[in-house]
């Protein structure tokens, strides 16, 4: 062979490598094939659906394409008189009535066993809130605890503002990932808080809507390990677009292995109201709890976006009493965007971030607040 | 400047039968309210389980237990009066038989210095299972007063129906309590 | 358009000045009303949608906040659905039904004016809540509860109460049509004469008395809910969020026909009169029109898969959905076999029509996908249903629109229209929609969510390119804006058939069509089979 067609044959098999890395990442077109049985099954189903459609479109498009070639007036066409024809109007009522039940086949099929969620090993309940997700693992013997966390969007803010670079996962990456065992049948209850959310993972084909005071479940067998990213899919409010969601999948030794480690946590958290914290350490908690939680709303610098989002910095209220503004924290203002966030963090972050805002954008109250002080409010209620 | 009266005949006649179906689908918009509840209730639409009425058992009508057959039961809680005011089950889980007559209660304080008022909202999972859960006495039929402070202990008592279907091995009962008091101040907009 | 106001050639014209428009009973000043007024909602809806697609041309917050981002989705929704789609078509029945059934006007000519003149109303308060306090809807146009009611800014209030207005006059304008399509008739136009857009309208007309109440019943619910304390859609108090998405749907399918199927009329009427050869299958047209009619109130919670039914409420909603494909089916392959064997030119409305039907048929085939259920968990709420529908609306029922205005405009106003800038700008909008549309479908298979101002990066690339679609449409509908104005004010002449292969009674009076018309009603012997 020439060298020349050497180089043009490898510059081309370059091109298409690049080509198809590229369609993987950014050009992606179709929907993922996904890592559980259900979610190729529905791949599968979904491209024999686009092949009849597009069966389907070669037949009309190529009709209406010949007629415009050949049946144009300025080809001298004349028009032919013929109007009706029951025979045809028979026949092409019939065949898409038997490829309609062709595709309604399969389909059906695969919608029973996506609604089969008996015989499941693993129960987590998730819960939406506006705008962070709730995982519970339902324990399954007494002496369990139970382990429950929030998932928020690391995602900073300024990158969202384009202050800062944009990492690989803007937008879909989470402080805390659900995280699931493979090869194990794990059943999903779903309810919300607030308002309707929908919990989306492309990967694992679930969609399933959140509805406040009702449970909802579904199930998932993932096959390989690995990360999945999702989104909510229902209209949910101001921060809609900003509530991802991540799935840890691990070999179900790992899972264990981190399953314990969230029992000996979920223990320790019951201790953590006897922590008695530093003014570093406290800030440095405060300030990335802050960064989290309530910098949405209330700015990096504390002047917040008054009427609706009252400054914290130069304010009265927050510099003032401290188990006013604890109490505020933890159970937040009715009537207002404030959320209670009481049950949301734990004591520890609660205290530091109580800290951090008395003595961060210039207030300087120069007391620390301590877990204890907080179990205390939250002892006595509203 | 028509010279056409819409008062005339054939058109009034029209426009009364019209206006009248009119009038008639604003109401079978609002009749679609009960329905649901009983469609609800038939199916298990979304999955509230029998609540409308309290069952009543009847001599010679209590059911017959399977006992070949076990069914996981599940009990939890969700809400933001899970913490705060201490909800719970007795128990998170228990191993039933189809029929067998069983009993567990939740917990629950009130945190305030005042009184407050409560419901219940009961939710089953597999949603088709709702039906066959029938509860003999349920703290979710009727409101529930709290003193100020006051800690108190709501029973629930319930057997499943051994018609149960077989592919249903796991049942959920899912409790969200409610604090309905008059002088509860609204949820924050969204803004 | 107020052409005809220079048209008086007949014993008595319209009254001058403003009164004419406040006061007037006339079909064609309503028509015309009905028209302007779409119009100028079409390019408000237009500039909510501009808003939005820079907003998502790049990745990161540029222009908007996330609240005014909702607010514009939602108001985007409303406004296309409610302001521009729905009116041009009853602005187009209110000129057109009269003329092809030889009826001198509308059977209620005062009822018709009130119609009218409460949707300025209805729409000046639902766009002045964009600037009270709190910010105007920003639940979506679907206002799913409790977001519209528990959660809801204090502004929907005024939204409920202009849904009230709007739904007021959709009912008095299809109570107009059915009263004018069963009493008004010239003699011998029996109904199975009559034109396919009259057939198309009255099964509408009929479909908005059945649903539009629905409607009314539900933010009247909303109301109750937000301000006397009753709990139809909160768990709280034995309520239910998902009967909100049932009731709304109930309504809401429907609606989607509406909004169709008097463009079905249209393209039945263009297409025949631009290939020279009567509509093939008029009976079947009319058969398929009224199946698909009666099964638009048996699929609506085809658009709540994933709240959680049970598995035989999906099977039933997923088989009657996709039965619609059948009579949708038999309409293509009339409208195929009405080109077949014809002779066709390409005027600016057949263009338009046929993009109909090849564009309409791609969104069908996307609805049909959307059908199966565990296709839609994948599908649902992703920019491919926003892709689905777009298709069927935009290049379906706003295309027929622009088919229609080019259509009937010689007709409206005695002027020809300009056919280059016509063509110009079908070319513009058949491009600027495909680009704006077809990366959707991709985005939304990827796993892009709807109703989100800012996406991750992998979503980039094709979300730069839509938003250029865009505004590349966006732009091109100024050009229609002058060839209308363009239009009104001079140009060649028209004959009185306009068109070479135009049927039927409109083409049979002067061009433009004078203020009144068939005060006697016309030759029996001019009605002919369609």
């Amino acid at each position: 062979m020439l060298p020349k067609a050497k180089l043009w044959l490898s510059l081309l098999a370059g091109a298409l490598l690049f080509w198809s890395a590229g369609l993987q990442a950014a050009w992606e077109v179709n929907m993922p094939q996904g890592v559980t049985q259900i979610s190729r099954d529905t791949y599968d189903l979904h491209m024999t659906i686009v092949w009849w459609c597009v069966a389907i479109g070669v037949v009309v498009y190529g009709g209406i394409l010949w007629s415009i070639i050949f049946y144009r007036k300025s080809r001298g066409a004349q028009p032919a008189r013929f109007h009706e024809s029951v025979k045809l109007e028979i026949l092409w009522t019939l065949i898409p009535f038997v490829i309609l039940i062709l595709m309604a086949v399969p389909a059906t099929r695969l919608l029973s066993q996506a609604y089969d969620t008996s015989e499941s090993e693993l129960d987590i309940q998730i819960t939406g809130y506006q705008w962070r997700w709730e995982y519970s693992y339902i324990p399954t013997s007494a002496d369990e605890e139970e382990v429950s966390f929030f998932s928020v969007m690391s995602t900073p803010r300024d990158s969202i503002s384009n202050q800062m670079e944009k990492g690989e996962n803007y937008l879909l990456e989470v402080d805390r990932p659900l995280v699931i065992p493979t090869d194990t049948k794990v059943r999903f209850l779903m309810t919300s808080q607030d308002v309707l959310h929908s919990w989306w993972v492309p990967e694992l084909s679930i969609k399933k809507d959140t509805i406040p005071g009702f449970i909802n479940e579904t199930w998932v067998v993932v096959d390989e390990p690995g990360v999945y990213r999702g989104q909510c899919a229902e209209l949910c409010g101001v921060d809609h677009g900003f509530m991802p969601i991540e799935v840890h999948a691990l070999e179900p030794a790992e899972y264990e292995e981190w399953y314990a480690e969230q029992q000996e946590t979920a223990r320790m958290e019951a201790e953590l109201a006897d922590a008695e914290l530093t003014m570093d350490e406290a800030m440095e908690t405060g300030e990335s709890v802050y960064g989290t939680n309530c910098v949405t709303c209330h700015q990096v610098d504390g002047s917040g976006n008054p009427p609706s989002f009252p400054a914290l910095a130069d304010s009265e209220v927050v510099v003032g009493d401290a188990d006013g503004v604890t109490a505020t924290i933890v159970h937040g203002v009715d009537g207002t965007a404030m959320a209670a966030y009481g049950r949301q963090l734990n004591m520890v972050d609660l205290a530091s971030v109580v800290t951090y805002i008395r003595n961060a954008f210039g207030n300087n109250s120069g007391d620390i607040v301590q877990p204890a002080d907080v179990n205390e409010i939250m002892q006595e209620g509203q | 400047m028509s010279e056409h009266d819409d008062t005339g005949s054939p058109n009034a006649r029209l426009v009364k039968r019209l206006l009248l179906g009119v009038g008639g689908m604003f109401a079978f918009g609002f009749a679609l309210v009960p329905l649901y509840d009983v469609i609800c209730d038939v199916t298990g639409l979304n999955g509230k389980g029998r609540t409308q009425d309290q069952y009543v058992l009847t001599e010679g009508l209590a059911p017959e237990v399977d006992e070949q057959r076990e069914i996981t039961m599940q009990f939890t809680v969700h809400g933001e009066l899970v913490d705060d005011w201490k909800f719970r089950p007795s128990e998170r889980a228990m191993v039933i038989r189809p029929g067998e007559m069983k009993r567990i209660s939740y917990t629950v304080t009130n945190p305030y210095d005042h009184a407050v008022t409560t419901q219940a909202i009961p939710s089953v999972a597999p949603n088709v299972a709702s039906g066959y859960l029938n509860k003999i006495e349920c703290f979710c039929f009727e409101e529930q007063v709290l003193e100020p402070g006051q800690t108190v202990e709501m029973p629930l008592q319930f057997f499943v129906d051994p018609e149960l279907p077989e592919r249903v091995s796991k049942l959920t009962l899912a409790y969200r309590l409610y604090d309905i008091s008059e002088n509860k101040p609204a949820v924050a907009s969204n803004r | 358009m107020s052409a005809a106001a220079h048209a008086i050639d007949h014993h008595h014209g319209p009254a001058r000045g403003i009164s004419r428009w406040l006061f007037t009973t006339n079909h064609k000043d309503i028509g015309t009303l009905y028209l302007w007024f779409s119009l100028a909602m079409f390019f408000l809806g237009g500039t909510f949608a501009m808003v939005i697609r820079a907003e998502l041309f790049q990745p990161g917050l540029q222009f908007v906040d996330p609240n005014f981002f909702n607010q514009m989705t939602t108001m985007h929704g409303l406004v296309m659905v409610f302001g521009a789609v729905m009116p041009a078509f009853v602005g187009l029945a209110n000129w057109m039904i009269p003329l092809m059934i030889g009826a001198p006007d509308m059977a209620l000519p005062r009822m018709n004016n009130w119609s009218f003149w409460i949707l300025p109303f209805a729409f000046l308060l639902m766009v002045s809540t964009l600037f009270m306090d709190g910010g105007g809807p920003n639940f979506g146009w679907t206002f799913y509860a409790p977001l519209s009611t528990t959660y809801a800014p204090d502004s929907v209030t005024f939204f409920i109460f202009a849904v009230h207005i709007m739904g007021a006059s959709s009912i008095m304008g299809a109570i107009n049509v059915i009263a004018t399509i069963l009493n008004m008739r010239a003699p011998g136009m029996t109904l199975m004469k009559m034109p396919l857009f009259v057939w198309t309208w009255l099964i509408t007309a009929y479909l908005l008395l059945a649903v539009m109440p629905v409607l009314a019943g539900v933010v009247t619910m909303m109301l109750f809910d937000i301000h006397f304390g009753t709990s139809f859609f909160d768990a709280a108090g034995g309520g239910d969020p998902v009967l909100f998405q049932h009731l709304f749907w109930f309504f809401g399918h429907p609606e989607v026909y509406i909004m169709i199927l008097p463009a079905f009329g249209i393209v039945s009427a263009i297409i025949p009169t631009f290939a020279r050869k009567r509509l093939f299958g008029y009976d079947s047209m009319v058969y398929a029109t009224a199946s698909i009619a009666f099964l638009s109130f048996i699929v609506w919670a085809h658009h709540m898969f994933t709240v959680g039914m049970p598995l035989a409420g999906q099977l039933f909603f997923m088989y009657s959905t996709m039965l619609i494909a059948v009579p949708t089916g038999v309409k293509v392959f009339n409208w195929m076999s009405t080109m077949f064997k014809g002779s066709m030119t390409f005027e600016t409305p057949m263009l338009f029509a046929i993009a109909f039907v090849v564009l309409f048929t791609l969104g069908g085939f996307t609805g049909i996908m959307l059908a199966i259920v565990p296709l839609d968990f994948q599908y649902h709420d992703s920019y491919f249903v926003v892709a689905h529908f777009h298709y069927v609306l935009v290049p379906g029922a706003i295309f027929s629109l622009m088919a229609a205005a080019y259509y009937w405009l010689p007709k409206w106003t005695g002027n020809m229209y300009d056919e280059t800038l016509g063509k110009l700008h079908f070319w513009l909008s058949f491009i600027g929609v495909n680009v704006l549309f077809f990366p959707q479908h991709f985005l939304g298979l990827a796993g892009m969510p709807r109703r989100i101002p800012d996406y991750a990066l992998q979503f980039a690339d094709f979300n730069w390119i839509s938003s250029v679609g865009g505004f590349l449409f966006g732009a091109s509908q100024l050009v229609f804006l002058f060839v209308v104005i363009k239009c009104i004010r001079g140009g060649k002449k028209a004959t009185d058939q306009v068109w070479e292969g135009a049927e039927g009674l409109e083409w049979t009076v002067p061009s433009p069509a004078p203020y009144h018309t068939f005060e006697t009603p016309p030759d029996p012997k001019l009605i002919k089979a369609q």
